[in-house]
């Protein structure tokens, strides 16, 4: 098993990011998903301290017209939210990849990593979509 | 047929247009069997206005009208006196005939009324935020501990003793169809701090009512503490909103969620509906709130403008993941209201509050005279619960044949409360003097 | 000759083609008007009371400690305030509103007036039940007329609206369940996903779980895939069906579907908010329905108020009519009416109370009255023409527009938005309907239709009308399949021009706060 002591993302078919860095995930969602919700009007997160297992409904994403699952894109416990997106829903519209970042977190099984996509991957099935 | 404007011309000609032979041609998806030749048999053809107007009238007849005379029932709907500006709002085309304001470019009018509305209700309350209205205050309670129990996460809802027994029934039968524990606590003229004992760490939310269905009114502060400080919420429960310009309001007692009746304001009795369900919240659980809410906004020209919003919460959008299933409202009702509300101000609805309490209050003095009469209610608005030495609803009826409506019995809430003797009776604005010396003149010649 | 040059010209002079702005914000006839909290004061009342005594009541010390502050306003500042609003506003009584669905048919003034009847409007819902025989045989002489127009042996008549209604039928058919003890078991419910989003939010209410069922390429139920997922049956409680469909179609295969069901030991929960179209020509009795919902508000024609109030009576079939909900009125055999109200004797099965009091009685007067007035013969007739009305409007505009299914429709035309131009969508089309005068059709519902516009005329449009409204929309479908820009902007002509839905959303204000304290609170 990898051990990923620089920061590595990586990318799920749900359109989930998760970097990955020693025992933590920081996941968020990418570009394609915001620009298909459109404008983003409120983030509602998980608690600190959760345990979620690989597709679990983690997260919830509104738009003005729909609400969206965000699923945990690998198992691990909450340790960290970002709490920017209280007040500040947008920034996952204007930085999805770097201040719109939903949560941390703590990496229960690394082995879970290998079925994710790398960048090379992410790109080419979006472009198939 | 009046509402009809085609003419046999017309479609004759719109059938050539379609390209149709007969309008049988659209029908021919239904199965043969289940095709009706004719018109359906045992009812009767179109009649003109005259004739409708004759039976309906006739109908109404047969009832008694709250004004015909001396009135004291209360327990959830009271008789008030409505502006007549009211009745002429709500008939208004432009409110009565659109629909859901779901194209605000052209329901300003009632964007605007909504979020007029919305303001009143959190300001009476005392509470953050209101909604645009729910179905009535017993749909509107049931929904409150539904909202609850999708806040803390937990599956226990317990009932006050002096709650409104069908506000009771509905929240019963919505909360153990999905699964959650419904505690019901002993009916009590005056035991609604009885939720601060009754309360544990498993418990969603307690709901108590003030003025209670017996009329007591209660400060309901220490369910509100107790309820907090196991991590429940407390639901605030009214069924008279004129109260609410008096006594103390559930914001100013802690409650979390705070719904009732709104028909006492702008609203006729109606036999039990249309009502209007108000429901209101701390601002922190507002993306957890039923039903609809309007809010201010920009259009594309800067001008402020108003849009339902926060919609993702409901059915249409969340499907099988929505806060509820609501979706019409009680719009026009909620419209009678604000109506209301804007003519009395808050000065008015106070006073009203003030005339309704002393009305209540002379009652019970009247009452309280005749031999024999006990008044159980030891703090209230504008009703209140007595016992008579003799079976309630023969006192009632004897009353009846004296041409005085005096009230409900509470067995008829409570069927197997024991409370056979007991009498439940309101007075608000709409009752006179002479009213209650007929009242009190006719019950003591029966007991 | 004498020669008087004096007085105003009477021809118009040369105008400017410029937009003008005022100092007060009105257009002419259309008046600005602010909030009640901008323009009335804390020590104004619109109303006389007589002056309170003020001496010690019974409150027992539970006061109010701060007043609510709110304002008032005279009579006069009343009436225009509303008055004012209500210009801002489309209304049936203005013009054709096709939102389909919705159901939006003339309202006559006859059910406003009777509504009113002292004898209707002025009585109690606990007075004494002898005080108001004639209420309770109101609400028995609508429940025969609902029971006689859909064949269907009992009607539970309390339901609020159209999904306290589902909310009922689903409930009797756990009730059922429960009598049969299979309720633990019997969990699932099959919903299409063309369905309206009430009928998987009811079923999640009563504690089922949806399962999606997908339409074919007609816009009907696909019974393949029924079959197949009724091929495990031990877990089924029922199918929850609108027919006619959300599409404007109806379900082809019902018969078999109500068969398939019923042999799979579940029930058929039928959404009848498209009754209107097939009143008087099909009674859902006849087509294994077990319950279904009706809106009031839709086929009989009560106000839809901007939003409510509604009523949703539910009939009921044998297998159902144990269940329904307290309260109910019987007739016993002196004549007298009566309210069962207790789950005892006659309702001992209930599932019990679903509100307070005993439904929407300001409703029942006024869909009684429509139906009196209507006559069997007359609501045939309505739901003929409402019918041929919307296959009119499909027929006029398929050549521009495309019908999402071939064939004929029921009450309501839906298109799809291929016909439009990229960049151009159904919202622009909706909002270049309101500059032409007309309320925008439903859009984007149903969800199975990309970009769906649904165009429901209903009964109560004249030919004139409806060949004024295709004009309308045959033109702007023509510049939406061109592409036209200008649509992106539309309203032009509305009292508001697009409203920003994202900044409502992400900062919600939801109430009116004083200047003061917002600016305090900013700081």
């Amino acid at each position: 098993m990898t051990r990923y002591t620089q920061p590595t993302t990586f990318f799920t078919k749900d359109h989930e990011w998760v970097t990955v860095h020693n025992d933590l995930a920081t996941v968020g969602i990418t570009h394609y998903a915001e620009n298909q919700l459109g404008d983003i009007v409120f983030v509602e997160l998980p608690e600190v301290g959760v345990e979620f297992s690989t597709g679990d409904d983690m997260a919830v994403v509104e738009s003005v017209k729909a609400a969206s699952d965000v699923y945990a894109p690998i198992s691990g416990k909450v340790v960290e939210v970002n709490p920017a997106l209280a007040d500040k829903p947008e920034t996952v519209n204007e930085s999805p990849r770097e201040n719109g970042w939903f949560c941390v977190l703590e990496i229960k099984d690394g082995a879970e990593i290998a079925s994710l996509m790398d960048e090379d991957a992410y790109k080419a099935f979006c472009e198939g979509l | 047929m009046r509402y009809l404007p085609l003419s046999p011309e017309d479609r004759a000609e719109m059938l050539a247009t379609i390209g149709a032979g007969s309008v049988e041609d659209f029908f021919t998806d239904v199965p043969e069997a289940a095709r009706l030749g004719s018109t359906i048999e045992g009812l009767p053809d179109h009649q003109g206005e005259l004739a409708v107007e004759r039976h309906m009238t006739k109908l109404a007849a047969k009832n008694r009208s709250a004004s015909s005379g001396p009135f004291f029932v209360g327990a959830g709907a009271y008789k008030h006196h409505v502006p007549a500006t009211v009745d002429m709002v709500i008939q208004r085309s432009e409110f009565l005939t659109t629909y859901t304001p779901y194209q605000p470019e052209i329901a300003q009018g009632t964007l605007q009324t909504l979020f007029e509305f919305q303001t009143q209700v959190a300001a009476m309350t005392a509470m953050d935020v209101a909604n645009a209205s729910m179905y009535d205050g017993s749909t509107a309670c049931a929904e409150a501990a539904i909202m609850a129990t999708r806040v803390t996460r937990r599956k226990k809802v317990i009932l006050s003793g002096g709650l409104h027994p069908h506000y009771a029934a509905a929240t019963k039968m919505v909360c153990e169809a999905q699964g959650f524990e419904v505690v019901q606590l002993p009916a009590a003229v005056d035991g609604e701090n009885a939720l601060a004992d009754a309360v544990d760490d498993q418990t969603a939310c307690v709901i108590g009512q003030s003025p209670n269905i017996f009329g007591t009114v209660t400060d309901l502060s220490k369910s509100a503490d107790a309820a907090h400080e196991k991590g429940a919420l407390l639901v605030s429960v009214f069924t008279e909103a004129v109260s609410l310009g008096l006594i103390t309001p559930p914001g100013e007692m802690g409650a979390d969620i705070a719904v009732g009746e709104g028909q006492s304001i702008g609203n006729g009795l109606n036999f039990g509906g249309p009502y209007v369900g108000l429901f209101a919240c701390t601002q922190k659980l507002v993306r957890q709130m039923p039903g609809r809410l309007c809010g201010e906004t920009v259009d594309a020209d800067g001008n402020r403008g108003f849009v339902l919003t926060l919609s993702t919460r409901e059915q249409h959008i969340r499907r099988d993941k929505a806060t509820s299933n609501i979706c019409t409202n009680s719009g026009l009702c909620a419209l009678a209201f604000t109506a209301h509300m804007t003519l009395l101000g808050g000065k008015g609805l106070e006073q009203m509050a003030l005339l309704n309490h002393e009305a209540a209050c002379d009652l019970a003095d009247a009452l309280e005279a005749v031999p024999g009469v006990e008044i159980l209610t030891p703090r209230f608005f504008n009703e209140f619960a007595f016992r008579t030495p003799m079976d309630a609803e023969a006192v009632l009826a004897m009353l009846d044949e004296a041409g005085v409506v005096g009230g409900v019995r509470a067995s008829r809430l409570f069927p197997d409360g024991h409370m056979g003797d007991v009498i439940l009776c309101a007075a608000t604005e709409c009752t006179t003097a002479d009213d209650i010396a007929a009242y009190a003149a006719a019950l003591k010649e029966i007991i | 000759m004498t020669m008087n040059a004096q007085g105003r010209p009477t021809s118009p002079a040369q105008a400017s083609n410029q937009s003008v702005d005022t100092v007060s914000g009105s257009k002419g006839l259309l008046q600005a008007e602010g909030l009640i909290f901008e323009v009335g004061t804390a020590d104004t009342t619109g109303v006389d009371l007589p002056k309170p005594t003020n001496r010690t009541g019974r409150l027992g010390g539970v006061a109010r400690s701060q007043l609510t502050g709110l304002p008032g306003l005279s009579e006069p500042q009343t009436v225009r305030h509303y008055m004012r609003l209500s210009q801002k506003n489309y209304a049936i009584d203005l013009g054709l509103f096709p939102l389909g669905s919705c159901t939006m048919k003339h309202n006559p003034r006859l059910n406003e007036k009777l509504a009113r009847l002292p004898g209707f409007a002025d009585i109690h819902p606990l007075q004494p039940q002898a005080t108001v025989q004639g209420a309770l045989e109101l609400i028995d002489e609508l429940a025969t007329w609902l029971k006689t127009l859909t064949g269907m042996p009992a009607v539970a008549m309390s339901p609020k609206a159209g999904a306290h209604g589902e909310f009922c039928g689903m409930m009797a058919i756990r009730q059922a369940l429960v009598a049969r003890g299979e309720a633990e078991t019997r969990k699932r419910v099959l919903v299409p996903a063309s369905a309206h989003g009430t009928n998987p939010a009811t079923a999640v209410q009563c504690g089922f779980i949806v399962d999606e069922i997908k339409a074919n390429a007609r816009g009907r139920v696909n019974m393949e895939e029924l079959k197949a997922k009724l091929e495990k049956s031990d877990d089924i409680a029922g199918i929850m069906l609108t027919n006619p469909n959300t599409c404007g179609l109806f379900e082809t295969d019902i018969k078999e579907i109500a068969d398939l069901i019923h042999a799979a030991g579940g029930y058929f929960y039928c959404d009848g908010a498209n009754f209107n179209a097939i009143v008087g020509r099909v009674r859902p009795g006849d087509l294994g329905v077990d319950a279904m919902h009706i809106n009031l508000h839709k086929t009989f024609s009560t106000p839809h108020g901007g939003g409510g109030p509604g009523s949703g009576p539910t009939v009921l079939s044998d297998a159902l009519a144990p269940y329904a909900p307290v309260p109910f009125v019987v007739k016993d055999e002196d004549g007298v009416f009566r309210l069962v109200e207790d789950m005892e004797g006659d309702a001992s099965e209930s599932f019990g109370r679903m509100v307070a009091f005993h439904g929407q009685m300001g409703m029942f007067v006024r869909a009684l009255t429509y139906m009196l007035s209507h006559g069997a013969d007359g609501l045939k007739q309505a739901s003929e023409d409402a019918v041929l009305n919307a296959n009119y409007i499909q027929a006029r505009l398929k050549s521009v527009m495309t019908p999402a299914f071939e064939g004929y429709c029921m009450h309501e035309a839906l298109f799809s938005d291929a016909f439009t131009a990229d960049g151009i969508e159904t919202i622009d089309i909706a909002k270049s309907l309101i500059d032409e005068g007309y309320h925008p059709m439903t859009m984007y519902f149903p969800l199975v239709v990309h970009g769906a516009m649904l165009i429901e005329p209903t009964e109560s449009e004249s030919k004139a009308e409806l060949d004024r409204f295709c004009d309308s929309l045959e033109s702007i479908a023509r510049r939406a399949a061109q592409g036209n820009e200008t649509m992106k902007g539309a309203p032009y002509l509305a009292p508001m021009r697009r409203l920003d839905e994202t900044q409502a959303a992400r900062k919600p204000v939801l109430k009116w706060t004083p200047p003061e304290t917002s600016s305090v609170a900013a700081e």
